[in-house]
């Protein structure tokens, strides 16, 4: 086990590095976060409706929790998808305790970009925007919080990932994640939908992580605005909680079922179909 | 007449690393396998032969541990491949037919990583992993060790195939059509590294292809699948000769080439010279090619079927 534990380690440590010495991969990681530099910068002055609590002092500790939560959901499962078609699981598979080493590498290497690209909004996005107060408190939050997100997010990425094997069928998945993070209080205060979207909301992840990130970046008075006047830890635990047990329920059943399911000429059949689709 | 080849070279049980007994596989409705039975014994190298949808890949995935069969019996270094675990994965060496995947890693960095896993695996007579320079060494991409992998040539990513495949130093070796798209050369390189691990490491090979040619040069044994079952087992030679077909003769004479058929040459070739004594030069005989034998009892075993 501390055998697996380590070559992972040193797997997930060694794919971190190439993503960081490569242009492309780069970009695609922050992008997202440039753009809410951007967004933040043009927030300027505004703020959150009915109340003068700066909005961008709210959206940014938000979307760090939005950054944590697409980390964690669906950069593992496009490297699933991806890397189950071009044969790296099948590599996994047909090394001893590879396919372990392969997940454990792949939480490391994504963790640690999440991280990276959540520093790259914070750093800068504190001199942009007012308000924000990071104390003692925030950081004791932070520590249960974000280990939390991990175990909550990471195995249900892995899940979703594990359910497709066609790249190019990915959007299924972009776009009601996007959905849920526009009903999720994340650009905009859930307490101005209306009352079934917020509903909706609350069983997802994405909103109790952007809520907990609030109430670890911002001053107490800010919890006035959220749901039920408060920043409703024991709820952020408690959902967040559930989440990590149905996805650690889940996902070593479904990952065992596609480890079963790879063999070369799964691999050569969708490379097959992979070349067509270029062609056409 | 298929049926005398079909028993094959009597492998003793004791000595068996690869044992496969009447394995059935279908899909739906379609029987893939319909009873295929061979063995293997150490440092053996093995070549099955056959045409394309023969079951050439789903036999060798069977037995790689990668799908689950409908019925037989499998056992392979001693486990059944559908139920054994990672210890016995690490005894495996498996030659994937690559595309894309670790196209950022550079070559060393991978090698040096997949035998990682290996390292637990350790025994005082087969010290794993294989060392990464070694390593490189044998397969010829010792130049090509810094190289990302998705700048490496079609010859020198199929190379690197089979160093993943031989990283963990293993007993038994898969190897799923090892040379589509080598030259020559990078053929002939590959040859002498299969011998070099039987040789060394008493590696027993199942290899499969559509070469006939690579089939003779590196089989011990070869084992003609068709319709789903070995319709022969035995090394080039012994299969040439369980068929029966005609040998063909060729001979200059007044410096004019003939050439001629028999079933048996001996009574051809001896009237031809009572008659012409040296005015015959360059006389050939040649028995049934590989490739000839082959396409025989392919042919005869699907007419038999009609």
């Amino acid at each position: 086990m501390i055998e697996t534990l380590r070559v992972g380690f040193a797997r997930g440590l060694i794919e971190f590095r190439h993503t960081l010495t490569n242009a492309q991969d780069l970009w695609g990681y922050f992008f997202p976060s440039f753009g809410l530099l951007i967004t933040l910068f043009f927030m300027g002055d505004a703020t959150v409706p009915g109340t003068d609590f700066s909005l961008g002092a709210s959206t940014l500790p938000s979307s760090l929790g939005m950054l944590v939560a697409f980390g964690g959901l669906i950069t593992i499962a496009q490297y699933l998808i991806v890397d189950r078609e071009d044969g790296t699981l099948l590599r996994a598979k047909a090394t001893p305790h590879g396919m372990n080493g392969y997940l454990i590498g792949k939480v490391v290497s994504t963790g640690g970009m999440t991280l990276a690209s959540l520093l790259i909004v914070l750093v800068p996005g504190i001199f942009l925007v007012d308000g924000i107060e990071f104390d003692a408190g925030g950081i004791l939050t932070l520590l249960w919080l974000l280990p939390l997100a991990v175990v909550a997010t990471v195995p249900i990425g892995a899940s979703i990932g594990s359910f497709f094997d066609n790249p190019r069928s990915f959007g299924l998945i972009m776009l009601p994640l996007f959905g849920l993070v526009a009903i999720s209080g994340i650009f905009y205060p859930i307490a101005a939908m209306p009352g079934w979207l917020q509903a909706i909301a609350q069983i997802f992840p994405i909103y109790w992580l952007g809520l907990g990130m609030r109430s670890a970046f911002l001053p107490g008075g800010f919890a006035a605005v959220e749901l039920g006047d408060s920043w409703r830890h024991f709820e952020t635990f408690g959902v967040l909680a559930v989440w990590a047990v149905a996805g650690l329920l889940l996902a070593p059943v479904l990952l065992r079922r596609m480890a079963r399911r790879e063999s070369g000429s799964a691999v050569a059949a969708r490379r097959e179909r992979a070349l067509n689709s270029m062609v056409r | 007449m298929t049926g005398a080849l079909e028993a094959g070279p009597q492998v003793p049980p004791a000595e068996r690393v690869i044992d496969v007994r009447d394995l059935r596989m279908r899909y739906g409705t379609k029987d893939v396998l319909t009873g295929v039975s061979f063995a293997a014994r150490r440092g053996e190298v093995l070549a099955l032969l056959g045409p394309n949808g023969a079951g050439k890949t789903t036999t060798i995935e069977i037995l790689e541990g990668f799908r689950v069969r409908s019925s037989g019996e499998v056992n392979v270094l001693g486990a059944d491949p559908a139920g054994a675990g990672e210890a016995w994965r690490a005894r495996l060496g498996v030659v994937l037919q690559s595309w894309r995947d670790h196209g950022k890693w550079r070559v060393r960095e991978l090698l040096g990583h997949l035998g990682m896993y290996y390292r637990r695996y350790s025994t005082e007579a087969k010290p794993r992993p294989w060392p990464v320079d070694d390593l490189l060494d044998v397969v010829g991409l010792t130049a090509a060790a810094e190289v990302r992998i998705h700048r490496l040539s079609g010859g020198q990513r199929r190379r690197l195939d089979v160093a993943i495949g031989i990283v963990g130093r293993p007993d038994v070796l898969f190897l799923d059509e090892p040379t589509v798209g080598f030259d020559p050369e990078a053929r002939r390189e590959f040859h002498d590294l299969v011998h070099r691990l039987t040789d060394v490491d008493d590696t027993t090979v199942l290899l499969t292809t559509h070469d006939l040619d690579e089939a003779e040069k590196l089989a011990d044994r070869i084992l003609v699948l068709s319709g789903g079952r070995i319709i022969a087992d035995g090394s080039a030679d012994e299969l040439s000769r369980r068929v029966a077909g005609e040998s063909e003769i060729r001979w200059t004479r007044d410096g004019q080439r003939f050439v001629h058929s028999a079933a048996n040459p001996t009574p051809f070739v001896r009237e031809l010279l009572l008659q012409h004594g040296d005015d015959v030069t360059e006389l050939e005989v040649r028995r049934n090619s590989l490739e000839d034998t082959y396409m025989r009892l392919v042919h005869d075993f699907e007419g038999g079927r009609k």
